[in-house]
């Protein structure tokens, strides 16, 4: 059984380190440093894809960099990218792997596979920082006198703070990154601040696929969703964190657990929606399906760590204010 | 006379299921289903379970006291995973002990002629072209399983033929091999370029029950009755097959006919169950072979002992897989596997009977 759990965590990690995931260093994966599956299509049309605040704004610094900073940036990190526009370096980026659907305007490249990063399709673009996910192949682009970055998973929000920070100093925009960190922070705060709050904390599942996959609270989304005072029914299922965080529920369990709200992932991936999650067998008694609480949630948003973490948290805090309770 | 010669050389081979196997298959099943339907995940009263079923039963109206949520959790989750269970268990074996006989090959199982990987391929394919549509209101993934799965045996039947299987059945395993492993790495292909899906394919390769439903029953069971009934049917027959072909032509059966039927049986079965399961391994092998070597080799009594105790081993080990990490799942495969082999070596050490 270990191995069939190795098995599925390695094709997590696997698609995780798309998302920027992992630490080979250690050759561990921690609990608490997730990232979910980005399945999701350029075109996606979840509630939680507003127009980003962020979206290559370039906010304070727009214009050139000094000198002796990079200007020919290959991401393979899409949260990275992501952080790169934000911060006003976009101008910089030369290329980003084929998971960066963020902002448009990134220069994705579909041969990049950000899970799998490939060192001469990366030296091919002569860059002179490559941001990587984990430090698989850092060795390998270092000898080759190209500078790499790791931009690894946050388990908290000052983790993505720091992260935004450090990007905007090596790249030359520390003054853009400290406005658009300073421009979350305030975001963040307004939708804790304003959110509706019942006595008693509401619970919530979040399903990853149709196979009923979840999340715990120990991954970044999970802990998202306890800053918004929710509690996770996924959590018993994987108390040790043997399933890094993403335990496979049997379906009895959800049945009886009758989450408050149900936050549904898998949209993109596996086409589901209200009809179909309200007509699954014994679905339609549940509390958050007789009461219309079930929301769609973008797994693109949700799943990265960068600036749009304000457009998920805002779905989740409209959710919870909205939420009707019998 | 034919019918006179018949009896006297398969009198060997040949002998009948007795009421003591009989009825242990029976009761392993009535055993395995009554677990399965008592124990789960969700936290329920046993009597009160029992109350809620004996509810169903006609002419009685008792109480089960039994919220909507729970009632839902007995009628609409757990009962039909374990039919589901029963019937891939006992689809799975019944036809890796056809294909063990007609093939004359202890190593032979369900997905031996290409069905695994072809259902594999079917399925990535509609997991990784299904996503994004939106629609959701048609899972083309069992579907294109089965079709996959057919599709994949009949190529292999075609190129074993044209390859002579007429000198020799070693040339459709062989087949097999070929057409397994090629679709395999088309597989393995399709989901190394999408990525995105590779949890899903996987979930999908480890055997699924989770999701289980009375669509999912109603989809496969014509096809497990059928095939069952179509193998069970050739059950003497097989036996004087085991004498040889020339043997068996002897005696005016068509061996060549004989295995077409049984593979077209068996691969229909094995395609039905690999839809709506995924692939669980190891059932078609070593319940049909325990069946052998405890109760006898005759396949008058391994077809239907196998299709009894595969239910009962798939449903026990389903059991096995929901409640021993609840609320988390275990995929079905791995246990089928962990519990499996361990049980099969010990029957094997413990016994001399003979495999063929």
């Amino acid at each position: 059984m270990r191995n069939l759990k190795a098995l599925l965590a390695i094709s997590l990690v696997l698609v995780s380190c798309g998302e920027g995931n992992g630490s080979s260093e250690t050759g561990t994966y921690e609990a608490n440093s997730g990232s979910i599956l980005a399945t999701e299509t350029p075109t996606g049309k979840a509630i939680a894809e507003t127009k980003s605040e962020f979206s290559a704004k370039g906010d304070a610094n727009t214009g050139s960099v000094e000198s002796h900073f990079p200007t020919a940036i290959v991401s393979m990190s899409p949260t990275a990218t992501e952080m790169l526009f934000a911060v006003g370096a976009g101008e910089q980026v030369i290329a980003v792997d084929n998971y960066s659907y963020w902002p448009p305007e990134a220069p994705v490249v579909e041969d990049l596979a950000g899970w799998n990063p490939n060192v001469e399709a990366i030296a091919s673009f002569q860059p002179d920082l490559v941001i990587l996910s984990d430090s698989g192949i850092q060795q390998e682009l270092e000898s080759l006198g190209i500078k790499v970055y790791v931009a690894a998973a946050a388990a908290e929000l000052e983790d993505v703070y720091a992260q935004m920070m450090e990007i905007g100093e090596i790249t030359g925009r520390q003054s853009g990154a400290i406005a658009a960190v300073d421009h979350m922070k305030e975001k963040i705060q307004t939708l804790l601040d304003g959110m509706k709050r019942p006595d008693k904390p509401l619970t919530y599942y979040h399903e990853l696929d149709d196979v009923l996959y979840s999340v715990t609270s120990a991954t970044f989304v999970g802990y998202i969703y306890s800053l918004a005072g929710l509690v996770n029914i996924a959590d018993p299922a994987d108390q040790d964190g043997s399933s890094w965080g993403y335990p496979q529920l049997t379906q009895e369990f959800i049945l009886e657990a009758d989450p408050d709200i149900i936050f549904y992932a898998d949209a993109e991936c596996c086409g589901q929606s209200f009809k179909t999650i309200a007509s699954r067998p014994g679905w339609s008694d549940l509390k958050a399906v007789r009461n219309g609480n079930v929301i769609q949630i973008n797994n693109d948003v949700s799943s990265r760590w960068g600036p749009r973490l304000v457009d998920f948290l805002s779905t989740v805090s409209a959710a919870v204010s909205a939420v009707k309770i019998e | 006379m034919v019918l006179g010669a018949h009896s006297r050389s398969t009198a060997v081979v040949s002998e009948k299921l007795r009421a003591p196997w009989l009825l242990s298959g029976l009761l392993a099943v009535a055993c395995a289903t009554a677990a399965s339907l008592l124990i789960g995940p969700a936290d329920i009263e046993i009597s009160a379970v029992l109350l809620e079923l004996t509810d169903r039963l006609p002419l009685i109206d008792v109480n089960s006291g039994l919220s909507p949520i729970h009632a839902n959790i007995i009628w609409e989750v757990r009962l039909p995973r374990v039919v589901l269970g029963a019937l891939v268990g006992a689809t799975l074996a019944i036809s890796g002990a056809s294909y063990q006989a007609v093939f004359r090959n202890p190593l032979a199982d369900p997905y031996l002629l290409g069905a695994a990987a072809g259902a594999g391929l079917g399925a990535t394919i509609a997991i990784v072209t299904g996503s994004g549509d939106g629609m959701g209101t048609f899972d083309t993934v069992p579907l294109l399983a089965f079709v996959g799965s057919l599709a994949a045996v009949a190529l292999t039947y075609f190129l074993g033929y044209s390859s002579g299987v007429r000198r020799s059945p070693a040339a459709l395993l062989l087949a097999g091999v070929a057409v397994a492993s090629f679709l395999t790495a088309i597989q393995t292909f399709i989901q190394q370029r999408n990525v995105e899906t590779i949890r899903q394919v996987y979930t999908w390769i480890l055997g699924r029950l989770n999701t289980a439903s009375w669509g999912e029953v109603s989809l496969l069971a014509p096809y497990a009755l059928l095939a069952s009934l179509v193998i069970l049917l050739h059950r003497r027959t097989l036996d004087v097959m085991r004498l040889g072909d020339a043997e068996a032509s002897s005696v005016g059966i068509r061996p060549q006919l004989v295995r077409l039927i049984v593979i077209i049986a068996a691969s229909l079965g094995t395609a039905a169950a690999v839809a709506v399961s995924g692939l669980i391994a190891f059932v078609g092998l070593i319940v049909p072979h325990t069946v052998r070597l405890l109760a006898g080799s005759s396949n008058r009594i391994v077809l239907p002992l196998s299709m009894m105790f595969g239910a009962a081993f798939l449903m026990f080990v389903d059991l096995v897989g929901r409640t021993i990490a609840s609320p988390t799942e275990i995929p079905i495969g791995v246990i089928t596997a962990f519990c499996g082999a361990p049980f099969f070596v010990v029957v094997l050490r413990s016994n001399r009977r003979s495999l063929g």
